[in-house]
C-alpha cells in the first residue's frame, strides 16, 4: 500500500497536541522534559481544561515551559513554586492548579516549601521531575545525586560519607498526612510514558476533589549533565537510578 | 487476515535527532538522515517503511512531539 494512501486524517492515531506551542523547546535533545511537556499538554487538552489550569513554572531548565504549553502560567522564585501554587488555589479553588520543578528547585532550595504545602494538604498537582543533576547551571551536584555518580562538582563520584546521602523527598511527602497521591514514574519507554500519563491525569483530577496534595515525580535523565548519549543516558539510568528511585505508587488514597 | 501498515510523518525542522525514537522502534523503521535540518541535525525518517506498523512507539518517546502516527487496517 502506497505510503500517500495511509496518510490521511482518518487513520491518524497519534499527533502533537494543539496545547503544545509550535516554539522549539530550547530542552537539549533527548531530554525527559519534553516528553513530560508533551504529556501535560495532551491531558489538559484531553480534559479539556486549557482555560482552567495555571501552573507556576520553576527556576530550572524548564523555566521557559509558560513559553511551550498555552495555558496560563506565573514564574515563582527558586523553589518557591508550592509557595505561589497555595496562594492560587487558595484565591481561585476552581481552577487546576500545578506546580512543575526540577530536582534543583524541588529537592534543594525549595524544600521547605514543598514539605509544607504538601503537609498542609493543599489541593495543587505537584510535578517533580528528578535527574539527579543541576542540569541548567552545568551539571553540578544535586541533593538528588546518587552514591557514586560523577558530576562537576564531585568529578570522583558522590561519596556518602562526604557529601550526605541522596535526598529521596518522595518518600517523604509519602508519609505527610497532607498528601493524597505520591508516586514515582519515568518516561524513558513507550510504556512508561503511558503510564506517567495516566498518573499525571489522576494528579489534575484529585486536585479538584479536595483530597490533598498529588505528587508525581518523574525520574528523568540529564544526558548533557552526565555526558552520554540519550540512549546511554535512558540505559544508565535503568541500571542506576532506579535501584535507589524504584517505581510506582508510593501512596494513592 | 487483515494486515495492519502504519506511517509516520516527522517535522523535520522540529526534530533534535537525539536518536530516541529509533531506539523506541520495534520493526527498526526509523533511522536519522544523512541530510540535516535548519539547526543541523540529522532529522529521523522511515527508513523502511513497508515494516511500519502505526504502533506510536516512537511518537511516545519523542521529546518534542516531531512524530505524526498514522495506521489503516488492510485486507488481504
Amino acid at each position: 500500500m502506497a505510503i500517500q494512501n495511509i496518510i490521511k486524517p482518518e487513520n491518524l492515531v497519534y499527533t502533537k497536541s494543539k496545547i503544545l506551542t509550535d516554539i522549539p523547546m530550547h530542552y537539549c535533545p533527548g531530554c525527559s522534559h519534553g516528553v513530560v511537556n508533551k504529556l501535560m499538554a495532551e491531558v489538559i487538552e484531553e480534559m479539556g481544561i486549557q482555560e482552567d489550569v495555571i501552573g507556576v513554572a520553576p527556576v530550572g531548565c524548564a523555566v521557559f515551559i509558560y513559553k511551550f504549553l498555552d495555558i496560563d502560567f506565573q514564574q515563582a522564585a527558586h523553589g518557591r513554586a508550592p509557595a505561589v501554587a497555595t496562594a492560587i488555589k487558595r484565591l481561585m479553588p476552581n481552577k487546576y492548579v500545578f506546580t512543575y520543578q526540577g530536582d534543583g528547585d524541588l529537592a534543594a532550595i525549595g524544600t521547605a516549601e514543598t514539605i509544607h504545602a504538601c503537609n498542609r494538604g493543599e489541593n495543587i498537582l505537584i510535578i517533580y521531575i528528578n535527574n539527579g543533576i543541576y542540569g541548567m547551571t552545568g551539571g553540578q551536584m544535586a541533593p538528588t545525586t546518587i552514591d557514586g555518580m560523577k558530576t562537576a562538582t564531585c568529578p570522583y563520584g558522590r561519596n556518602n560519607e562526604v557529601n550526605g546521602y541522596p535526598l529521596n523527598i518522595t518518600n517523604l511527602l509519602a508519609i505527610l498526612e497532607g498528601t493524597c497521591y505520591v508516586t514515582r514514574q519515568s518516561v524513558h519507554n513507550a510504556g512508561s510514558v503511558r503510564k506517567t500519563k495516566q498518573a499525571i491525569l489522576k494528579g489534575f483530577k484529585n486536585s479538584m476533589l479536595g483530597k490533598g496534595t498529588s505528587v508525581i515525580e518523574v525520574v528523568s535523565t540529564c544526558n548533557s549533565g552526565w555526558k552520554m548519549t540519550p540512549e546511554q543516558a535512558n540505559n544508565w539510568m535503568v541500571e542506576n537510578m532506579f535501584p535507589v528511585y524504584p517505581m510506582g505508587d508510593l501512596k494513592d488514597l | 487476515m487483515a494486515k495492519i501498515k502504519g506511517a509516520i510523518v516527522v517535522n523535520t525542522e522540529r526534530c533534535k535527532a537525539c536518536n530516541l525514537c529509533v531506539v523506541a522502534c520495534p520493526k527498526d523503521v526509523i533511522a536519522l538522515s544523512k541530510e540535516v535540518n535548519d539547526k543541523g541535525y540529522n532529522f529521523a525518517y522511515m527508513q523502511n517503511e513497508d515494516a511500519c506498523v502505526g504502533c506510536a512507539a516512537c511518537a511516545y518517546v519523542c521529546p518534542d512531539a516531531c512524530i505524526t502516527v498514522y495506521k489503516v487496517k488492510v485486507e488481504e
